[in-house]
């Protein structure tokens, strides 16, 4: 069958999934790939909202939710960037150019680009959570003008770990951005910075009465980084959390993602942090 | 002579202490340089001297037999390095290699913890300074040992 034979458009319900085609893989660390799929024409905008994700149907193995992680702008593209660790992510790391994969979505609420508007913007990533901001931070690029500082803060377990290696050079490059990268450990050799993530947040400027934060990674990770950035002097409301819990339909109707009062799939991912910081370190939800 | 005092009141550790306080302890320290590759201080030599950085980014490494060196954390401007000066032994427990040419205000130790005995109220300032310098450090070292990026 040719690629134009694949269908790739939305089907009405939302648990039956498009068909796209792969259109390649790289691979970002020993474990992380990003997977290219076909998207759209590019003729009817944005394919997702930063922050979204997709339920990704490997045909016969199952789905799992993933963040879509290229540029919203670019709908021709899906892009995703995963890491291998269950069988369903396994597998679709063995997937090869020309295959063809289920993508229902996408699902879930973005990032408040909106409401950052006008102020100074942190977004501090860990491990692969730099993958569900990067959509966030194209958007900023493109609308550069719209906001006051912008703070990239990523954090990795060693240099190897680090995604998108490449590109933070270049944004690194940019005059109107900081840029900071961090390894939790390193051998001798390793020029950059070693340390936590959250030891680069006193080392930022930024007006913490008119900033927004994106936080992103293991929730161990954002618990720490909240800490930090309160320390700071910005308010519960200005910090943003996108949070991780076991999806399943991706539109709050099977709770297996429930979170407190709410679903993860539906009322997040992505959670002012007033609204759900009761609810964090509570180890039984 | 061009004094050390206008550089210690704008340095990130000491900002807020009064003018007196400043004087009384810039006869402890001096401006000090390292080259790149340059040492600091080694692991388990006597603890002497406290530093702030001024520029310059330094690796605080060990040695772990067997797997070589690892690097710590990275210590940069702003920052405070070393508070094996305060109690005994006085030895280091980690060695500072800078990375890039390092420019730093060096204080004697000793000079430092007898100002701060006959001064309570700087001697409570600055200790005031370090443990929040240790607290931070040691929330860091935690979020470090619990490895929040290892998968499964």
């Amino acid at each position: 069958m040719t690629t134009a034979a694949i269908r790739t458009d939305q089907y009405t319900h939302p648990m039956v999934p498009g068909v796209r085609e792969v259109l390649g893989i790289t691979r970002e660390t020993s474990d992380v790939f990003t997977l290219r799929l076909s998207g759209n024409d590019g003729s009817s905008g944005p394919s997702f909202a930063p922050g979204q994700f997709n339920m990704l149907y490997v045909f016969g193995v199952g789905e799992s939710a993933i963040s879509a992680s290229g540029d919203p702008d670019r709908s021709q593209e899906l892009i995703h960037t995963i890491r291998a660790v269950g069988t369903v992510t396994r597998a679709m790391q063995t997937l090869r150019r020309g295959a063809r994969i289920g993508v229902r979505g996408p699902y879930g609420t973005p990032w408040p680009l909106a409401e950052a508007r006008g102020r100074d913007v942190i977004l501090v990533a860990g491990g692969i959570g730099l993958a569900p901001l990067r959509p966030a931070i194209y958007q900023i690029f493109r609308n550069r003008p719209e906001y006051g500082r912008v703070i990239i803060l990523y954090g990795a377990r060693t240099p190897g770990d680090l995604l998108y290696a490449k590109e933070i050079e270049q944004w690194r490059g940019r005059f109107d951005t900081d840029v900071m990268v961090t390894v939790d450990k390193a051998e001798r050799g390793w020029y950059g910075q070693v340390g936590v993530v959250t030891g680069l947040i006193p080392r930022t400027e930024f007006d913490p009465n008119n900033a927004i934060a994106m936080l992103c990674g293991p929730e161990i990770m954002m618990r720490f980084t909240i800490r930090e950035i309160e320390r700071r002097g910005m308010a519960s409301d200005q910090v943003y959390v996108s949070m991780e819990r076991n999806m399943k339909c991706g539109w709050g109707v099977c709770g297996h993602c429930q979170f407190g009062p709410f679903f993860v799939c539906k009322d997040g991912p992505v959670f002012r942090l007033d609204h759900v910081s009761h609810l964090l370190g509570i180890r039984e939800i | 002579m061009e004094s050390l005092e206008p550089i210690l009141k704008e340095h990130q550790f000491l900002k807020g202490l009064a003018e007196d306080q400043i004087r009384f302890i810039v006869g402890c320290a001096r401006n000090i340089r390292y080259d790149p590759n340059q040492f600091l201080f080694r692991e388990g030599e006597e603890a002497s001297t406290f530093h702030l950085i001024r520029g310059g980014k330094i690796a605080l490494e060990n040695f772990i037999p067997g797997k070589g060196v690892v690097q710590v954390e990275t210590i940069v401007e702003g920052d405070v390095l070393g508070w094996s000066w305060l109690y005994p032994p006085h030895r280091r427990s980690n060695d500072a290699r800078a990375l890039d040419p390092v420019r730093a205000i060096a204080f004697d130790g000793a000079c430092l913890r007898k100002k701060c005995e006959e001064d309570h109220d700087l001697g409570y300032a600055i200790m005031k300074r370090l443990l929040y310098q240790i607290l931070q450090r040691l929330e860091r070292v935690r979020m470090q040992r619990l490895d929040v990026y290892k998968v499964g």
